[in-house]
């Protein structure tokens, strides 16, 4: 049979969870790392990062709106998933998938959002004409008071949704690593490691994901990069990508000490099948690279243009490695057969319900999202510093 | 209140479709079965299979398997003396056209081992599907309402046994039903009944008249891999250490 080595259960000859599948932790990722990112300003006070608050907060939303979708295009039956809400199964870590979702989404993030962006969006009602102050006026919700009681309240609420959206954010990701973890018929799978390496690989890309956006995008509008915020942003993602890591290594060194039944089958899918991506991508380039980069900047006071390249590039390897670490536990997880005794293989198709072109759609709708709420909702607080000091 | 013809015209048509839905989740009829009077499960008799692939024949002509998909499948085991703990497993497409010959040279034991869904008591696949579409019968069969599965595929990566699959036309989660069709009106399953050495029997726990009561009594009868504690009901008589 073509693509199979050894033996194989006859039904494993297909892999069902396909790149999509990779896709929802990797974009479920970013949505909760994001926020924790922008949680740091809010909740612990760390002003240096709020060039980025609002435009995390945005990427965020971004991600999540779109995080459903590579489940909904994987399922043999998309038209049925909104039983996934009124009949769930109580025993089963996936359904509670819809719950906490919509607690995420609505209860935390767009909520977080509209309180922080409530003031501007009432002045922009004011000032805009047209369609667009139509869309305005329909995001204050009938919410028009500006007075400075008003945003004191909303200040205050906005703190208390943070400080709940915290514990959310670990949950919405942590849940999804239970997803693979619990499996105990898969022992790639099979670890309570597996919630709390999801949560800081999370938190990991999600802290990339926003500094190269912020740095990208600053770079477009030809503004200055505020290096305050960077450094601590990477400061941040070097800390937390060490802690990752070091749980990973965890992982790794207890699978290969206790080497049990699995052990033999495992270590020779990572040393062929998986070499290229785990390996190569996601060890080497996609995690020491990074952090070899990050520490340089720690321990060596480099000029600004030397710091702003190697953040760029540690943080686009890092989210690359990241990627590939998704794909290793989710494709990983199924080449190997249950029966330990032989492999199959996954070859991606192009235009197919689960192919290459949808999910570089899925990945690239995010952006245009992102795209469209910074243009509704303008994120950057340079623009009011200098109107501010031109006021002034 | 009055309802007048044109109401009635509109309501029927409603009231059919409604009814309907309420029959949905019914059952076929069986009379004089009762579901708590049974406990299903099934015996391998593992020396007595010759590796005919009746079984998997029969299977896919009764319950209409796609090709390259299989509800129960036979596994021939190669066991040298040397390397006891990695066997040579070949299933040639399920073993349904049977295997091919053994080299008079090769050392070592040979042996056959049908496959099928063990209709776990305390089963992952059931407690991982997201909506309660895959359950345990009160007469102790896994089954798939296949109205109701969203074709996640998440029960297919919780079965230890690889016994699930996502059928290709339906697009849902698919596996034995331990032919509940026949089994609730009297009959045995199909690979039961196709089996020439009586290497697989259809036996009822809660029936005290059973012989598996005392079989299970007098041989050595393992469940593949006790370790996942999945309350595997189908029983192997005489199974080697060697087998997954």
């Amino acid at each position: 049979m073509s693509g199979v080595e050894g033996y194989i259960y006859p039904n494993e000859v297909t892999l069902y969870w396909s790149v999509l599948i990779v896709l929802y932790p990797y974009i479920t990722g970013l949505v909760a790392g994001a926020f924790i990112l922008a949680s740091l300003e809010r909740v612990f006070n760390v002003s240096a990062v709020k060039p980025t608050y609002r435009l995390a907060l945005l990427t965020a939303l971004s991600f999540l709106i779109v995080a459903p979708l590579p489940l909904q295009f994987h399922l043999g039956h998309p038209e049925r998933s909104p039983e996934m809400y009124f009949t769930p199964h109580s025993t089963s870590a996936m359904a509670m998938f819809g719950y906490v979702y919509l607690w995420y989404l609505m209860a935390v993030l767009t909520f977080e959002i509209w309180l922080d962006y409530r003031h501007d969006i009432v002045k922009m009602a004011q000032s805009s004409k047209g369609l667009l102050r139509l869309v305005y006026k329909v995001m204050t919700l009938g919410s028009s008071n500006i007075s400075p009681r008003a945003l004191h309240v909303d200040e205050r609420v906005s703190w208390v949704v943070t400080l709940v959206g915290i514990p959310s954010a670990f949950l919405l990701h942590g849940y999804v690593g239970f997803i693979f973890g619990s499996i105990k018929a898969n022992p790639w799978w099979s670890s309570p490691l597996m919630p709390v390496v999801f949560i800081f690989s999370a938190m990991v890309s999600g802290i990339a994901c926003v500094m190269v956006l912020y740095m990208a995008v600053t770079r477009l509008r030809g503004k200055t990069i505020d290096m305050r915020c960077v450094d601590t942003i990477a400061m941040y993602l070097f800390y937390t990508f060490i802690i990752d890591f070091s749980l990973e290594m965890l992982d790794l060194i207890h699978r290969i000490y206790e080497a049990d039944e699995s052990f033999r089958t495992l270590d020779f899918m990572v040393h062929t099948k998986l070499f290229f991506s785990q390996i190569v991508v996601q060890i080497i380039f996609g995690t020491i690279v990074p952090l070899i980069l990050l520490a340089i900047t720690q321990v060596i006071k480099l000029p600004e243009l030397a710091r702003k390249r190697m953040y760029a590039v540690a943080g686009a390897l890092t989210l690359v490695g990241i990627f590939a670490m998704r794909w290793n536990v989710v494709i990983g997880g199924q080449l190997f057969s249950k029966s330990f005794l032989g492999y199959t293989s996954y070859k991606i198709a192009l235009v197919t319900k689960e192919g290459l072109l949808v999910s570089i759609g899925l990945t690239l709708l995010p952006l245009v999202i992102l795209w469209v709420l910074v243009k509704l909702l303008p994120p950057w607080t340079d623009d009011k510093a200098a109107a501010g000091v031109a006021a002034d | 209140m009055k309802i007048t013809r044109r109401q009635m015209l509109i309501l029927l048509p409603a009231a059919a479709v409604a009814w309907e839905h309420v029959l949905a989740g019914t059952p076929e009829s069986s009379p004089n079965y009762k579901l708590s009077d049974h406990w299903w499960s099934m015996l391998i008799d593992v020396p007595k299979c010759i590796g005919c692939g009746n079984c998997v024949r029969a299977c896919q002509a009764e319950n209409d398997v796609p090709d390259g998909y299989f509800r129960t499948w036979v596994e021939r085991y190669h066991v040298s003396d040397e390397n006891m703990t990695n066997p040579v497993v070949i299933s040639p497409n399920g073993g349904k056209d049977g295997f091919p010959p053994v080299a008079k040279e090769d050392e070592g034991k040979y042996f056959f081992v049908p496959k099928l869904c063990n209709h776990c008591a305390d089963s992952p696949c059931t407690q991982v599907c997201p909506v309660g579409a895959t359950f345990v019968t009160p007469d102790g069969v896994v089954l798939v309402d296949p109205k109701y599965c969203l074709g996640c595929a998440y029960c297919v990566q919780a079965c230890p046994y690889g016994c699930r699959y996502i059928h290709p036309q339906k697009e849902v989660a698919d596996k034995c039903t331990l032919c509940y069709h026949r089994i609730t009106k009297g009959l045995t399953t199909a690979c039961c009944e196709a089996c020439p050495t009586g290497a697989r029997q259809l036996v009822d726990l809660k029936n005290p008249n059973d012989p598996i009561h005392e079989f299970l009594r007098t041989h050595a009868v393992q469940v593949l891999k006790p370790q996942m504690a999945t309350g595997a009901k189908v029983f192997y008589n005489e199974l080697d250490g060697s087998v997954r």
